[in-house]
């Protein structure tokens, strides 16, 4: 099943009297359980399109759809509630609001939708065993290290149960072996629980985790190939 | 709710130096508004409750052809036997006090030097002399069968150098047209702490007046004090008469009254620009929050916060900032303006035509001004906070977490 669908999508962006095409007619989909990479040299439009997807941002022209769900007619705040129910983050820079303790960070997005407190308590703790930070509750992310704050950020992605997380460069500021187990955990949720999950990346160990690989190159999809025949 | 306001209170404390000092213009602008609102309100109330005491009481009846600033002793312009009014008068239950007194312009005279005075004809045993019989500095009050004692205010004994048992002539014109002068001795010295009466009124006793002004059996006004002001209206009402004005304090002092609304006003721009440089601050803190913390504005954003949440998450900080400054505000202000009710603000013979202020202000601050500061502070610091709140939630998200990729 479909969990995204881009059609033919441009995002253009005006500055001053100049204007640059990030992604010139983009087609993509992505279905239930994929494990997908967005590789490319930086420029290529991979954030971009992460975004499209992600409902951060809207194309110039083109569709964007979640669930079957056109979501380029959609206002603000519909659109606030599509990510909230249908959709995970994961970020580069960590993206942990940093007064809240790692327990608040990943219980936020279940208080965003209104999930009873007991059952709160409960997807949170399990979300904090699933990434192997338990013993870490109560520490705010300055007192986490970079591996750690990524591992909360991924659990936080996963609180309200979305059928697809969205990464953009998740690895980027890891070390190698920080980045390897966020990438593991990843995919053992991936493979555990089903979920779709879209990265984009420089980082070759990356892309070695993708069953699916999708390259661009300048603002278009110059490559899209199931990798080394992973499921 | 309390999610909001709990991630508030930590952002709040991320500068805690920046919170503390926004947190403090607002106090430190609502403990000047409170100073400023309790310095006019003790001003005000003074300058009246004076002005009543001395001069207006709370009702005044005057003869039928009395006129405003004027001083005639004719004996068309008086009240004729004024003991039989005054006891009608006290029969009324409102009525404290009810006594006769006698108004004239008279010439102090001395070797070298003279000086126009009034000479107020006062019943010495009546309880509305309590404001003279509380302030007398030196020697003893008259009494009603002297014939050569007079009473001098402070003032006017410092710049003529008077001193208690000295004589002074006075020079006054009859109700019959003749000047006559005669000598008489300082029995004491008083003040009512209000310059523009202890410079000119000299008190002697009713009877005195009336013998040298040839007006006897005649006042030029009943001086009546109420229980309290607001009983003045309805007892002029049942003392109505054609043969006498009944002029209430309202009347006798209305540019108390006029001056009192040209302050409020002339107050209301300071209120203004007290508040404006307060909502500036607090204005201008939110808006460097905003601005530091765009990208967590774009996580909240991306994990599907609304713009609603995003706002009263800013709204709940100056939320925060306000109840701290108002709070700090109430302390401050009410140190200052406890110590000025105490002690007073010296602002020595500060003279207004018709009215009659002390040489200190003392403030009065009521539960009413108290409320309604405290609540135009916090509607002016949330009031200050829509802006920075209304930038920070119509951020789009995928701007508010430029810089993360390509």
């Amino acid at each position: 099943m479909e969990v995204t669908k881009v059609t033919n999508a441009t995002r253009v962006f005006k500055i001053g009297e100049v204007e640059t095409k990030a992604l010139r007619g983009v087609d993509l989909s992505i279905n239930d359980g994929e494990f997908t990479a967005l590789v490319g040299p930086s420029g290529s439009g991979k954030t971009t399109l992460l975004q499209l997807i992600g409902l951060l941002d809207q194309p110039t022209t083109g569709n964007v759809s979640i669930n079957g769900q056109d979501a380029t007619k959609l206002n603000r705040n519909q659109r606030a509630d599509l990510r909230k129910n249908a959709i995970g983050f994961v970020f580069q820079f960590f993206a942990l609001i940093p007064t809240l303790t790692a327990y608040e960070n990943i219980e936020m997005p279940l208080l965003l939708n209104g999930t009873k407190p007991a059952d709160r308590k409960k997807r949170v703790n399990e979300m904090l065993d699933a990434v192997g930070l338990s013993d870490r509750a109560h520490h705010r992310p300055d007192q986490l290290s970079g591996g750690q704050q990524q591992r909360v950020a991924v659990a936080r992605a996963l609180a309200t149960n979305p059928k697809l997380i969205l990464a953009d460069e998740p690895t980027a500021n890891l070390d190698t072996e920080n980045g390897k187990q966020v990438m593991d955990i990843m995919q053992r949720l991936n493979k555990e629980t089903g979920v779709t999950f879209v990265f984009a990346t420089h980082d070759p160990r990356v892309i070695g985790y993708a069953n699916r690989v999708v390259t661009l190159q300048d603002g278009l999809i110059t490559n899209d190939s199931k990798a080394n025949g992973k499921s | 709710m309390f999610q909001t306001f709990k991630l508030a209170y930590r952002n709040l404390g991320r500068n805690k130096t920046r919170s503390f000092l926004s947190a403090l213009a607002v106090a430190g602008g609502m403990a000047l508004l409170l100073l400023m609102v309790s310095v006019l309100e003790g001003e005000m109330r003074g300058a009246l409750n004076n002005t009543i005491r001395l001069q207006s009481g709370h009702l005044q009846i005057k003869p039928a052809s009395y006129e405003e600033g004027k001083v005639s002793l004719k004996w068309e312009d008086l009240i004729e036997n004024p003991d039989q009014v005054v006891s009608q008068i006290k029969s009324l239950p409102q009525v404290t006090v009810a006594t006769p007194r006698l108004v004239s312009s008279a010439i102090l005279t001395l070797t070298d030097e003279s000086k126009g005075v009034q000479i107020l004809g006062i019943e010495p045993d009546s309880a509305a002399n309590g404001p003279f019989r509380e302030g007398m500095l030196d020697g003893e009050f008259i009494h009603a069968d002297d014939r050569e004692g007079v009473l001098i205010g402070n003032i006017l004994a410092e710049k003529l150098k008077l001193t208690v048992g000295e004589q002074v002539n006075l020079l006054v014109t009859t109700s019959n047209g003749d000047v006559v002068e005669q000598l008489f001795t300082i029995r004491g010295i008083y003040t009512t702490r209000t310059p523009g009466f202890d410079e000119f009124y000299i008190l002697m006793p009713l009877a005195k007046a009336q013998a040298l002004t040839v007006t006897e059996n005649h006042a030029s006004s009943i001086f009546i004090m109420l229980q309290d002001n607001e009983q003045a209206e309805p007892v002029a009402e049942a003392l109505k008469s054609s043969n006498y004005q009944i002029l209430t304090w309202q009347e006798q002092n209305e540019f108390v009254v006029l001056f009192e609304d040209f302050a409020n006003a002339f107050f209301v721009i300071l209120y203004l620009i007290v508040l404006g440089i307060t909502a500036t601050v607090v204005t201008n803190t939110l808006v460097m929050a905003v601005f530091e913390r765009t990208r967590e504005i774009g996580i909240l954003s991306a994990i599907g916060m609304k713009s609603g949440g995003i706002m009263a998450q800013f709204l709940a900080e100056a939320a925060l900032l306000a109840t701290g400054g108002v709070i700090g505000g109430l302390i401050l202000g009410g140190i200052a303006v406890a110590y000025f009710t105490i002690n007073g603000i010296y602002i020595g013979n500060y003279g207004i035509t018709g009215v009659l202020f002390e040489d200190r202000i003392y403030a009065h601050l009521t539960l009413e001004n108290t409320i309604y500061l405290a609540v135009i502070a916090y509607i002016v610091t949330l009031f200050a906070s829509l802006y920075p709140a209304r930038l920070a939630a119509r951020m789009e998200p995928v701007e508010a977490l430029h810089g993360m990729g390509d």
